[in-house]
């Protein structure tokens, strides 16, 4: 029995990866991670910093567990899966804490809840243990662009309007606020992210009828 | 004792984990549609929190922290095993999560039916390794007040999810724009309510 091999781009592996960005995107469709993407959005900075932190740990942590899939006993996965996951978010937070320590310091403990962020549990349990390390390199890829460019804009937002400020550059002219115009100090606080992620999911069911829940 | 009371008040309004830190958000909109199993998961959610945070509390206070071995001997006064803590923490959340797992299987096997996948994922969910971290951070000076700050988040959290899934039972009989429907529309109670919890910002006891 011969094997047909499959091309490293072929249809289906390309899916896995443009997928995720839409139709089963982390975020506003399977519901993942939304802990860690709504406490860090209120600076495009800190939302680019965390989306790499996060594609780092899902793409080392897919292949590895992918790796290893035949060698974990189903019973004790869970554990075994945080303990790799723990180690990798480990090495991040020493990485960022010596290369950005700025930035380190504003993501307080949301590095270390990488560890329980849903979409690397959730990608390690659905797709890792179940595939051969290409493809789940490629829905690592996927899907933590899916992740980042959902906080990203969530950010672009927030700090837009809220500061007036993108990635810490005055956008909004001086000239706007001697004319009256004033920083909407609510899109900094907590609850406007989940209205932002609201609206961002609105408009893309309002596109992607398909996605429509039950009420 | 009062400052006892006062950070359990902080924790469950002022700190609360949902409106104001976002955590444990997912089990928070994958179980809040019926009140029974949030009352379910709400309870299971304190009892780990209140179990997890005075352990992992011992565990940085007396091995983690730079020099917390010097009780052990004077040679290792000078380590520094703080970079261990995420995975100590997970690990003791881990199995505090596999014994309360067997306990409400024994206990009550309708609760355990009811809450079914969401009881092992308790282990991830962020709340949880949440209060071990904020715990670690903010510094908490004896173990009672970090029992006071597990207890008070689990019960902010069930606050939460009981009140988010009592509004959800309702909102089925209104007519809320098709694309909007499910998550959309949790996602904006959510902020709204965040919103007036944030009336209770700077209350001090």
């Amino acid at each position: 029995m011969s094997e047909k091999k499959e091309a490293l781009f072929s249809k289906k592996n390309r899916k896995l990866m443009t997928d995720p960005l839409d139709g089963s995107n982390p975020i506003s469709v399977q519901v993942l991670g939304i802990c860690s993407a709504l406490a860090i959005t209120v600076q495009v900075e800190q939302a680019f910093v965390m989306s790499l932190a996060v594609m780092a740990v899902l793409l080392f942590g897919n292949m590895i567990v992918s790796a290893m899939r035949n060698l974990i006993p189903s019973r004790i996965r869970i554990i075994v899966q945080l303990v790799i996951v723990a180690a990798l978010v480990i090495l991040v937070n020493e990485l960022l804490k010596a290369f950005m320590p700025d930035v380190s310091e504003k993501l307080s403990v949301f590095v270390g809840l990488i560890i329980t962020n849903c979409i690397i549990m959730g990608r390690l349990e659905a797709f890792a243990l179940g595939n051969k390390v290409w493809p789940s390199l490629l829905d690592a890829v996927g899907n933590s662009i899916g992740y980042g460019w959902i906080l990203v804009v969530v950010a672009f937002f927030r700090e837009l309007f809220g500061s007036g400020k993108i990635f810490g550059l005055q956008i909004i002219p001086e000239a706007f606020y001697e004319a009256g115009y004033m920083n909407n100090n609510m899109m900094i606080l907590p609850p406007m992210a989940l209205i932002t992620v609201a609206l961002i999911i609105w408009a893309q069911r309002s596109r992607n009828t398909d996605l429509i829940e039950e009420n | 004792m009062q400052d006892l009371v006062n950070i359990f008040v902080k924790s469950v309004f002022i700190d609360n984990m949902i409106f104001a830190y976002f955590l444990g958000m997912c089990s928070y909109l994958a179980v809040s549609k019926t009140v029974k199993t949030a009352v379910g998961l709400g309870a299971a959610v304190i009892f780990v929190l209140g179990i997890t945070v005075p352990i992992n509390y011992l565990l940085e206070n007396y091995v983690l922290k730079a020099g917390a071995l010097a009780w052990l001997s004077d040679d290792l006064a000078n380590v520094d095993l703080s970079f261990l803590s995420f995975i100590m923490f997970i690990a003791v959340i881990a199995s505090m999560v596999q014994l309360v797992e067997m306990i409400v299987e024994k206990a009550s096997p309708a609760l355990y039916g009811a809450l079914g996948i969401f009881l092992p994922l308790i282990a991830v969910n962020c709340s949880i390794l949440g209060g071990a971290l904020f715990m670690q951070e903010r510094q908490y000076s004896t173990i009672a007040e970090a029992t006071a700050f597990g207890l008070g988040s689990g019960f902010g959290w069930l606050l939460a999810i009981v009140a988010i899934a009592a509004i959800r039972e309702k909102i089925r009989y209104s007519n809320v724009p098709a694309p909007l429907r499910g998550l959309g529309i949790t996602f904006i109670i959510t902020g709204l309510m965040g919103i007036a919890f944030m009336s209770f910002m700077g209350i001090q006891l």
